[in-house]
């Protein structure tokens, strides 16, 4: 427990030392599409009734950055610790590859729920913004950013180099992040894209998300929550497969 | 007695070159071993295979009795390794990649030991230094404090002088040699063979992969009989009487093997009767260095 708490704690500490742009940073530049899109769109777009589009699109942004930074976290930790070398630190003590992935995990996720409430707090100040039922709102929140962490270990553990890494997030992460319907619904597209979009299953955590806000969506949160939950169970049997074999770190 | 090292058969391939080649090795508690071979013979891979940085191909290891893989926790515990790249996190203190170093082995409070060993390592004045700002010497006493934190019975060093000056390399060893005598048994790998044959009590060899050679230090260094004879001499020719000799020549400078002092009053009366000047005179005895060297061109004469 100890092994797992120090790990955890370390990984913690690492972004908190530089949280102007861990932090500080993300919660800035989603703050900035708030601003900008909902002002340049406020007029032409209305998804639901009664509902603004600058409200709308706040639960979207939130999980965005929600999503984006617990990717970054996890993944740019292992690929720095692998470049210098310092990941040798942890694969001499006698951690198991549970507790590692669980470390490493846990403070991805902290560190993507940290900026959403960031994003959420200052948008806020601005925006009357409903919350239906927290409780899906956590539980999407929870679910996201856990799977985005465990993404960003795969993602962290395959890449050898900074751009292979980059590659990972600008052709898979920011795509499927983009067209998962934070700017705006489904119902809006072209029924190819609609059934593409629900291929995508970043769509189920934003649509999940925002049903705890609204108490709309374009399906059924429990839908989302089995979708997000499987896609979560796969992938984090993938990362604990590669952390078990030592896959590319104990060569 | 439970053997601190047993690895057997351990073999390791990277695509087709050969790394490990069917190593042996049992290395009892207590030893101060030294592991040696020139650059690429395969030392930091058996290193990191004990440690579970990297996976053999073939064959097993254990530490203290556990097996390095199906045991992987408690070979672990018992062991401390100081890599010999020069790692560090950036993002911390001395004091805090300590601290942190300990929680990995499960241990909360272990201030007094960590304090200890900042002392020893003349790393107290930059506990609170950012790992950043360390000069290349002191990163590497960081890292052999990192392999200490848990107190393992078992300790490998691989190059842990490199880069060290020489004052804190005889500090270190003195450390290092305490560690030794409270019964904590010390693998070193280095390429500086006198610190070798200064400390170990046992020494392998390795060659591209194999144990070219296993003994006690004693045994190794005086495994060849005789000594070297130096003279600097007034003439570039030897006289006849001693053209035969074994030996090798530089200049005014040289060398002949001999096998006991007798042979010295006869090379001495020889070089009087020809009137030869005699400037200086060394008598060398065998050492590790020799000894290695002929191991390497004795093993390469055999294998080509
Ligand atoms: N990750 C790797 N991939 C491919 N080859 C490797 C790898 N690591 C080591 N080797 C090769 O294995 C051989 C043994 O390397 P090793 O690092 O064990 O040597 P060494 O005895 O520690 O040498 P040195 O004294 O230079 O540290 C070398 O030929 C090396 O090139
Ligand atoms: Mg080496």
């Amino acid at each position: 427990m100890t092994g797992f708490y120090t790990l955890f704690y370390k990984e913690l500490l690492r972004f908190w030392k530089v949280s102007l742009q861990t932090i500080l940073a993300p919660i800035l530049s989603s703050l900035l599409y708030l601003l900008i899109f909902s002002h340049v769109l406020a007029n032409r777009v209305q998804v639901y009734d009664g509902v603004t589009y600058a409200v709308f699109l706040i639960p979207g942004l939130v999980m965005m950055t929600v999503l984006q930074n617990s990717f970054a976290n996890s993944s740019s930790s292992l690929i720095q610790s692998k470049i210098t070398g310092n990941l040798v630190f942890v694969l001499l003590s006698p951690l198991s590859y549970l507790e590692i992935f669980l470390a490493y995990i846990s403070a991805s996720t902290l560190r993507g729920l940290m900026v959403g409430m960031g994003v959420y707090a200052a948008a806020l100040l601005f925006y009357p913004l409903p919350l239906q039922s927290p409780l899906w709102v956590i539980l999407f929140a929870l679910l996201g950013s856990a799977l985005l962490g465990v993404l960003g270990v795969i993602a962290g553990i395959m890449s050898d180099k900074f751009d292979q890494l980059a590659a990972f997030q600008n052709f898979i992460i920011l795509p499927l992040t983009f067209l998962s319907g934070v700017f705006y619904s489904i119902h809006s597209l072209p029924p190819v894209w609609q059934l593409l979009s629900h291929l995508n299953p970043f769509f189920y955590m934003i649509d999940g998300f925002r049903y705890g806000f609204f108490g709309i969506s374009d399906i059924s949160p429990y839908i989302s929550m089995s979708v997000v939950l499987c896609c979560l169970i796969v992938i984090s049997g993938w990362a604990l497969w590669m952390l078990k074999s030592g896959y590319k770190i104990r060569s | 007695m439970t053997p601190a090292i047993e690895i057997q058969r351990l073999g390791k391939c990277y695509g087709a070159l050969v790394a490990l080649d069917n190593v042996d090795l049992v290395i009892q508690p207590g030893e101060f071993f030294a592991l040696l071979g020139p650059n690429g013979a395969g030392k930091t891979t058996l290193i990191s295979i004990l440690a579970g940085l990297t996976r053999a191909s073939h064959g097993t290891a254990s530490v203290m009795g556990y097996d390095v893989l199906s045991g992987y926790r408690e070979a672990r515990k018992r062991l401390g390794v100081v890599p010999q790249e020069l790692v560090y996190d950036p993002f911390f203190t001395v004091r805090e990649t300590l601290v942190i170093q300990s929680g990995y082995f499960g241990l909360k409070r272990n201030d007094v030991w960590i304090d200890e060993i900042l002392h020893h390592l003349d790393l107290t004045e930059k506990a609170h230094a950012n790992v950043r700002a360390l000069s290349g010497g002191m990163k590497r006493r960081l890292l052999i404090a990192q392999a200490l934190v848990h107190k393992p019975p078992v300790i490998i060093l691989d190059e842990p002088t490199a880069g060290v000056d020489v004052d804190l390399r005889q500090s270190l060893w003195q450390f290092i040699r305490q560690l030794n005598l409270q019964g904590h048994t010390i693998v070193l790998t280095t390429h500086y063979l006198e610190e070798a044959e200064a400390l170990c009590n046992r020494v392998a060899v390795l060659k591209q992969g194999k144990i070219i050679a296993l003994d006690s230090m004693h045994n190794l260094v005086h495994s060849t009989r005789g000594y070297t004879l130096e003279f600097r001499l007034s003439s570039e020719k030897l006289p006849s009487g001693l053209q035969a000799w074994p030996g090798k020549q530089d200049g005014c400078l040289h060398s002949l093997k001999i096998k006991d002092s007798s042979e010295i009053e006869t090379a001495l009366s020889i070089l009087r009767e020809s009137g030869i000047q005699v400037f200086d005179i060394k008598l060398l005895q065998p050492d590790l260095e020799s000894v290695f060297m002929k191991l390497m061109e004795a093993d390469s004469a055999g294998s080509a």
